[in-house]
């Protein structure tokens, strides 16, 4: 029995490797998800076989926003602590995109080369790898209005995370944002939860955004309180009727300045020690991201020296934060899922104040939500005021391209933003932009996601860089 | 003379970008220089109209739904169907359309009251039906001529007409139920839709509509002078296009 349970394994892998071979000369693209649904059709348990072979466990991490970046991130930290990880690509975060991760690390004899498993997983797959996989910690980041029209609601998400807790093997840990409502109130399904949070009152914006998604008790019903409210429904909270409120963290961040698009600084805090971290990339949102890295890394073993010295290292996963040389100009993209990373990335533009050439790239395909009413929510009146009071008098008037770039130009203008040049399409957008931008100077790309993966491949054709396959 | 925009429950029913219908009123009166004020009417507060109002609806998810049934089963549903009686401006998109008529139930069973002002009912969605989803265009019969709106629609709930007329007739998408080719309602200057995206930024000629109704409340020979509307235009007949070309997605 256990040759034939070999024999099975070894042949889903040998399929799986030739289905990835094939994709790419058929030129299918990255090959990232095709190999695991055959792996998985030779063999159902190939997953569970070769979690289980994996000395160290595996991590999954989940949420609306921040997923690739955390997930890179604490493998920065584990490649400094010299702890070999495995990981899936970037959009392959669905079972089959964890298999075929996981497929691609391992000989024919079915042993990974990894020591440990470090997954990006979609909110609604959680159940389904939680099962496969054995699971040593899950972070759940935040859960944020995104792709409503694919998930349905926030807390029934919210439910279906809860619902793989089950699955986790005795131990196990939950990693929950502390200042997330609805995440942290998972804690109370939790076994062994563990909370993260931030704790700068610098940062309080003083009022819930437009995009707030859970201002209400997740547990009654009641309005919550803030003390401190830093984007969307994050912050410190307290509910006036049931007691419910913010957990106390194991892992925080204090001290948090933000330096405009191009870095961030703030005091790590966590059962190891403290520290400061200077951050390559802008925005509170990657402080959280960090934190989060630190925590999953921090459990795994990893010391402080390494959880610095990784996340200073670190210089931005695919296409979240990138910058790309193209010829005398630098491009730097910045993707844009929902509103509330979109009014990050704004606050970063107000903080830095020099962002001359930008272009907004929209697409509604289902990758991207269908739905574009989200532009609606994006707080783009505070980038207007910024500018009436001078603070961005550089700023040329934005472009917008991408399918739905006549959407987006609307947006601008209610906005009481001059809108540029109008483009439809993602290459001809970025072909447009790059000849209005001066040479010497930087073009601020913000894509959506399947505009992004557009946009990246026009820069390879154009020969600035590389098919993102190619780069792990 | 101002206009006010009565945003009902902004914190809580604002899930399809209803922000950029407010934002559109709102930008459309202060281009003419027509004063105007945005009011935020929560739980709990009264309804205080000036005359000269547009009152906006939005959709919220089941939950928030639940939590404001109960607020408008009392005084300010009565009000806001006396608001609508007697001619008042009254915009209802997806969850606040729903909650304009007779009854919403939600898919856990639980029947919430609306206030009744169109005679219709929700019901949810049957097991092994999908929710409605995607882009629509509509087609609209207001004032003796015949108008397109386009939006997305994200809804789990079939909604049925009864004495009542439906704001268009669905040429691509799905509409109040996905069977009788109806979108939406319309009862005097009420309008309830399934349309968000926002409904009104890219359908400015339905804004101006909404607008020019307020407004001749208090003086009936009230002209709007014309915006231009080039960029509004472009971003309609992109998803026009789009819908006419493929039949719909």
């Amino acid at each position: 029995m256990v040759l034939l349970r070999d024999a099975r394994l070894s042949g889903a892998i040998a399929a799986a490797r030739a289905a990835r071979v094939a994709s790419r000369l058929l030129r299918a693209g990255g090959g990232s998800t095709v190999p695991g649904v055959v792996a998985r059709r030779v063999d159902p348990y190939v997953l569970q076989a070769l979690s289980e072979r994996l000395p160290r466990g595996a991590v999954a991490v989940t949420g609306t926003n921040g997923k690739t970046t955390t997930a890179r991130m604490a493998g920065a930290i584990l490649r400094a602590a010299g702890v070999r990880t495995v990981s899936n690509f970037t959009g392959a975060n669905l079972v089959t995109g964890v298999t075929a991760a996981l497929v691609a690390d391992s000989d024919l004899a079915g042993r990974p080369a990894a020591e440990m498993g470090l997954f990006e997983v979609d909110e609604a797959s959680v159940p389904r790898v939680a099962s496969e996989t054995r699971l040593r910690l899950l972070a759940v980041l935040n859960l944020f209005r995104d792709q409503l029209d694919r998930y349905g609601e926030l807390t029934h998400t919210a439910k279906v995370i809860a619902s793989a807790f089950g699955h986790l093997p005795p131990g196990a840990a939950v990693l929950l944002n502390a200042d997330d409502p609805l995440v942290a109130s998972l804690g109370r399904s939790a076994a062994r939860p563990l909370y993260y949070g931030v704790d700068e009152p610098a940062l309080d914006t003083g009022r819930l955004q437009h995009v707030a998604d859970s201002k209400d008790c997740p547990l009654c019903g009641a309005p919550l309180s803030y003390s401190a409210v830093y984007m969307g429904h994050v912050g410190v909270y307290r509910c006036g009727r049931c007691g419910f409120g913010r957990p106390e963290p194991a892992y925080r961040a204090r001290r948090v300045r933000l330096q405009g698009a191009r870095g961030t600084t703030f005091v790590l805090s966590g059962p190891a020690g403290e520290r400061e971290v200077r951050l390559q990339l802008p925005g509170l949102y990657n402080v959280y991201n960090a934190l989060a890295a630190a925590a999953v890394a921090g459990e795994a073993g990893a010391g402080m020296e390494h959880v610095v010295r990784g996340l200073e290292g670190f210089g931005g996963a695919f296409g979240r934060v990138e910058r790309v040389r193209a010829g005398d100009r630098e491009v730097f993209l910045l993707l844009i899922k929902n509103p509330v990373g979109f009014n990050e990335i704004l606050r970063t533009f107000i903080a830095g104040g020099d962002a001359r050439h930008v272009l907004i790239v929209i697409n509604d395909k289902d990758a991207d939500g269908r739905d574009v009413s989200w532009l609606w929510d994006v707080d783009l009146e505070m980038l207007a005021a910024a500018r009436d009071r001078g603070l961005l008098s550089e700023m040329q008037p934005i472009m917008a391209g991408g399918l739905r770039a006549e959407d987006m130009a609307v947006r601008l203008k209610y906005a009481g933003l001059p809108v540029g040049e109008v483009v439809p399409g993602c290459d001809q957008a970025l072909r447009r932009a790059l000849n209005t931008t001066p040479p010497g100077e930087t073009l601020y790309v913000l894509p959506t996601y399947t505009a992004m993966l557009e946009i990246r491949r026009a820069l390879s054709e154009m020969g600035y860089t590389h098919p993102f396959w190619e780069d792990r | 003379m101002k206009l006010t925009i009565h945003h009902l429950y902004a914190d809580m029913m604002n899930l399809y970008g209803d922000r950029g219908n407010v934002l559109s009123i709102k930008k459309r009166c202060e281009w003419r220089g027509i004063p105007v004020e945005v009011v935020d009417v929560g739980v709990g507060e009264p309804i205080r109209p000036t005359g000269c109002d547009v009152f906006l609806f939005g959709g919220g998810q089941d939950r928030e739904q639940a939590l404001l049934a109960g607020d408008l089963a009392g005084k300010k549903g009565a009000e806001l169907r006396a608001i609508v009686e007697d001619g008042g401006v009254v915009l209802g998109v997806c969850g606040g359309y729903q909650l304009m008529g007779h009854s919403y139930e939600t898919p856990e069973g639980e029947k919430l009251p609306g206030i009744g002002v169109f005679d219709l009912h929700t019901e949810p969605r049957r097991p092994g039906e999908e929710r409605l989803i995607g882009n629509v265009l509509v087609r609209v019969e207001l004032g003796g001529e015949s108008r397109e709106l386009v939006g997305f629609e994200n809804h789990g709930g079939r909604t049925y007409l009864g004495d009542v007329e439906p704001l268009g007739t669905v040429l691509y998408g799905h509409g109040n139920n996905g069977r009788d080719g109806t979108e939406g309602a319309r009862r005097l200057n009420a309008y309830g839709t399934y349309l968000h995206g926002s409904l009104l930024p890219k359908n400015p000629w339905f804004t101006d509509h909404l607008i020019l109704s307020a407004l001749r409340r208090v003086d009936d020979s009230f002209e709007l002078e014309p915006l231009d509307d080039t960029l509004e235009r472009r971003a309609f007949e992109a998803m026009a296009s789009r819908l006419r070309g493929r039949g719909g997605s």
